[in-house]
């Protein structure tokens, strides 16, 4: 799934919110003056569900083992492209133990990769055995898996009858023509970024039992409900008669937020067989069939007045997706910084690959390293601090500063806050003047980051109150790492006077009450204040049933210490125990995240970081030293789970910038290093000193907590702000992520050649 | 270290304690016909190559025989046989850490290592780490010091560093960040890992 499709998504999941009853949208949060103090919404609380994790009782999709379970296998294409000409199933199913076969393909297939048949055995070894007797004949077509040739007009055509190349954004705003001409200064560059692969730790997998019509399947998943509407579209079955499952899971990064073709196998294998069946794929399927970050070939032109002031920008970006659409990138050069003339044209190309899907902000983490690199060399030619170029171009409007203002917007705040902490008086005056001793330099760099996040409205959630003072927070959401089961406990504890160990939580299934996919930054946005609402009507339950027995008015009842009692007389008080007893049966309430004036204002996410980095001249090799990342996401909801968050996003956009490419044999159109040892990923001795500060900036308008998404925000300069300090440090832009020590060596050619 | 390891292990059983437990007989004979009677010469001289063999191990203190085929993964037994899904199935090729469990109170890769090498050996794995209720330190920390995300790694890590500790109970911050080198979190949190590691060796010298 690519960017747009992903934004499709939440559109449209914005959509179905929009078509529910109004009863709570109607009335936005009339915006207060400063954040109320509480006592545990903003500190920091350690997971609720930690003990189960360390111990190693949380049960995984990986973990799931029913009665009868069979294990599923699926044949792959080994050819890029090829005519079935025929699969013959009948020595698998002659095999003792297999108990059900599939033909999945018929006609082309497209990647190498692609399902071609399954089967289902009584353990995963019979299974593998009969999967090799399966007898597929392929006819060969010819294929393209390098998106550069893919551009040539004689290349295979990878779709029937449509072209390999297409037109996948543009956008204008103003004249960049008449832009450039008055612009004083201008850089033309172009900057390139890899495939990047998920490489969730738990590969996708699902388990799938029918019980005569009904279907449970426990799913890695970030979207229980999407799974659970799409999978029933797909056996035409009624979506009320199947429920999705995902209590723990190992990553998803984006590459887990719809319904995966292996889980539609699993059910008709688990049909036909009578048995439930679990499909896991393997890590090599895992790096060819479930997704990647796609790539980027940026070329930006910016245009600036002598005193840094932006007067053009024009962005024209390839990308390749494989066989989905490419990133749109354009979203930080369309909107952060202020300028009159924008213009974008982007396109992607189609290959034999498997498609692209979202991952973890798609087109942000490319469009930032593109811009944010163009901007620095822009500030080199101006002579000009970096972050004064920013600072002089800051937009408190969205479409650079001709749209609608920002909710808020403490992007400026997140500037004086990382500066102060990295010491970015430190930074080498011009670029390439870094000291260092032998071959070593240093340099500084910042890069500045927007993204989505407000969370979707619509989102439901029930608080359930019981007589013997247990409390239930039910919510149709997914945890997927972020500590979303903690942030629910948070807020009904600060909402009823409990403690968040108190609250049970129950989530990750798809009859729960209905939240978004756990994508865009949008799950403790959405939950979190669906939760609060249901947690309001309960204390206002309660208060009621404590002035009925204290005999006072419910307006002159406070709640503390676990008590209610009367405000003007603290004397007449209740105990909770005694009040909740008072219920006499389990009482639900219902919650739901009320929507926001989207008509009159952005709502956003912001975050500058900075880096500090050392470079080996002779080697090429690239060494984070020290960061500082500051967010802005509105109020935080659990420091120490946000702090998390940041740490990840930073050292997944340096292993990014740094190290990991996905690199295909064009020959094939297989996979030179489907593996964790030869894909490399950031290690424990890659990570620098990483300190994590918030702007927490109060934004009422968003919703009744002001919580805004932080997962993605984190994530999308990180990669920027490490080639901006390399750059800093010997003079030249490497100008492609990874950042290799062969790139960084062929940019200090490309730096000697010019001088 | 492998001393140490095996004597801290809340409720372990050393393997001295266990060999004497299973008593000299269970061992040496609780083996099935080997493959067409075959032999392969080792260093040790000629030994038999089986297609199966029931093995004895103690697991999380446990004695437990099970019939292990000769190319089963000590991981694949903890998992589907021992009902022990801790232990997780990342790369299954000893790249990433996730199955770290401790042999004799050394780390190893559970994915690497053949359920047959471990007849008559102490197998620990993330679920028999605690002592009852009472988390080991490590465990302690990184639920306070908040050293996962999703926590599909986290078993390994723990394991990894909890060995790690137990034979250098003060270590810098460098040796730290080595001695996870072995342990990959996709997640990326490393930073509140090494912190939580650095937390709980101070808890266990009381500090």
């Amino acid at each position: 799934m690519n960017s747009r499709q992903y934004q499709a998504e939440t559109r449209g999941e914005e959509a179905a919110a929009q078509a529910r009853p109004a009863k709570a949208t109607a009335a936005a949060p009339a915006p207060e003056a400063e954040a109320p103090e509480y006592r545990h919404i903003g500190k920091s609380t350690s997971r609720i569900d930690g003990r189960e994790i360390v111990t190693g009782r949380a049960r995984y999709t990986h973990d799931i083992k029913l009665r009868g379970m069979l294990s599923g296998k699926i044949l792959r294409s080994p050819r890029a492209a090829a005519e079935i000409v025929s699969i013959d199933l009948a020595p698998a199913l002659a095999v003792p133990g297999v108990k059900a076969a599939l033909k999945l393909a018929e006609g082309k297939v497209r990647y190498a990769g692609q399902q071609v048949a399954a089967v289902a055995a009584v353990d995963e070894k019979t299974a593998e055995k009969a999967l090799a007797l399966i007898k597929v004949a392929y006819k060969a077509l010819p294929h393209v898996v390098d998106w550069e040739r893919a551009r040539d007009a004689s290349a295979p055509q990878v779709r029937d009858g449509r072209p390999n190349v297409e037109e996948i954004n543009t956008y204008s705003r103003g004249d960049v023509e008449k832009g450039f001409a008055e612009a004083e200064v201008t850089v033309e560059r172009t900057y390139r970024t890899g495939f990047e692969t998920h490489h969730p730790t738990e590969t996708h997998g699902s388990v799938a039992s029918w019980d005569g019509g009904r279907l449970t399947v426990y799913d890695s998943t970030q979207n229980v409900h999407s799974v659970r509407d799409a999978l029933a579209r797909a056996l035409k079955v009624p979506a009320a008669d199947v429920t999705v499952i995902k209590n723990y899971m190992g990553g998803g990064f984006g590459s887990k937020l719809g319904l995966n073709d292996y889980t539609v196998v699993a059910a008709i294998l688990a049909r036909e067989s009578g048995r439930p069946v679990k499909i896991l794929l393997s890590r090599r399927d895992n790096a060819v069939c479930v997704g990647y970050r796609p790539s980027s070939r940026q070329t930006y032109k910016l245009g600036a007045k002598k005193d840094g002031t932006l007067t053009a920008i024009r962005l024209t970006n390839t990308a390749s997706g494989g066989l989905g659409a490419g990133d749109d990138v354009a979203e930080p050069a369309v909107d952060i910084y202020k300028c009159p003339n924008c213009q974008v044209f982007e396109e992607t190309v189609y290959t034999n690959t498997g498609a692209s899907r979202a991952m973890r902000a798609p087109g942000h983490t490319q469009g930032a390293f593109g811009l944010e690199g163009a901007l620095d060399e822009l500030a080199a030619a101006l002579d000009l601090d970096p972050l004064e170029l920013r600072r002089k171009n800051y937009s408190t409007r969205n479409r650079g500063d001709t749209g609608l203002p920002y909710s808020s917007k403490g992007l400026d705040k997140c500037y004086e806050l990382g500066a102060r902490a990295i010491g970015w008086e430190r930074r080498n005056r011009r670029p390439g003047e870094g000291s260092g001793t032998g071959p070593w330099r240093r340099g500084l760099g910042v890069a500045s980051s927007i993204w989505f996040g407000a969370g979707a409205p619509g989102t439901l959630a029930d608080v359930v109150l019981y007589p013997d003072m247990s409390v239930e927070v039910v919510c149709g959401t997914q945890d997927i790492g972020c500590g979303t089961r903690t942030h629910m406990a948070v807020v009904a504890a600060e909402t009823l006077g409990l403690e968040p160990k108190d609250i049970t939580v129950r989530l990750g299934n798809s009859d729960y009450p209905w939240a978004p996919g756990s994508g865009g930054s949008q799950t403790t946005p959405s939950v979190a204040p669906a939760v609060r609402d249901a947690a309001l009507k309960a204390a206002e339950r309660l208060k009621a049933i404590a002035a009925a027995r204290l005999k006072i008015d419910p307006g002159d009842v406070v709640m503390a210490d676990r008590k209610f009692a009367s405000k003007g007389d603290p004397a007449k008080s209740a105990a909770f125990a005694d009040v909740y007893r008072d219920l006499r049966r389990e009482t639900v309430f219902h919650g739901e995240r009320s929507g926001m004036p989207t008509d009159a204002f952005a709502f956003n996410t912001f975050g500058a970081h900075f880096a500090e980095v050392e470079v080996n001249v002779e080697t090429g090799q690239v060494r984070v030293l020290r960061y500082a990342a500051v967010q802005d996401s509105g109020r935080i909801v659990n420091r120490l789970t946000a702090e998390s968050q940041v740490v990840g996003g930073v050292t997944q956009g340096l292993s990014a910038g740094l190290f990991e490419e996905r690199i295909m044999d064009d020959a094939t159109g297989n996979p030179v290093n489907p593996n964790l040892r030869d894909y490399k990923i950031a290690t424990s001795l890659d990570v620098p000193e990483i300190t994590v500060l918030f702007a927490d900036v109060f934004d009422p308008r968003t919703n009744n907590l002001g919580v805004k998404g932080l997962g993605e925000p984190a994530r999308v300069p990180g990669s920027a702000a490490v080639a901006n300090a390399v750059y800093n440090a010997i003079g030249v832009h490497v100008g492609e992520i990874p950042m290799t020590p062969p790139r960084v060596l062929e940019a200090l050619k490309r730096k000697e050649a010019r001088s | 270290m492998q001393k140490k390891a095996s004597k801290k292990s809340p409720g372990g059983v050393t393997r001295r304690d266990f060999i004497k437990g299973m008593g000299s007989g269970a061992i040496g004979t609780a083996v099935l016909p080997p493959l067409f009677g075959q032999t392969i010469a080792t260093k040790k001289g000629r030994v038999p190559v089986y297609e199966k063999k029931t093995i004895a191990l103690a697991v999380n203190g446990r004695k437990v025989e099970v019939e292990v085929a000769a190319n089963e993964t000590l991981l694949d037994v903890l998992r589907d046989r021992l009902d022990l899904t801790g232990s997780k199935k990342v790369c299954d090729r000893g790249e990433c850490g996730g199955c770290t469990v401790h042999l004799d109170g050394e780390p190893v890769y559970a994915c690497m290592t053949l359920a047959i090498r471990t007849d008559g050996r102490a197998v620990r794995t993330i679920e028999g780490l605690a002592e009852g209720d009472r988390l080991h330190p490590v465990q302690e920390a990184f639920i306070e010091e908040d050293g996962y995300q999703c926590g599909f790694c986290t078993p390994g890590f723990i394991m990894s560093a909890s060995a790690f500790l137990a034979g250098n109970p003060a270590p810098s911050l460098d040796e730290i960040k080595q001695a996870l080198s072995g342990n990959l979190c996709r997640c990326a949190n490393y930073a509140k890992i090494y912190g939580a590691v650095e937390a709980a060796a101070r808890k266990m010298r009381g500090a």
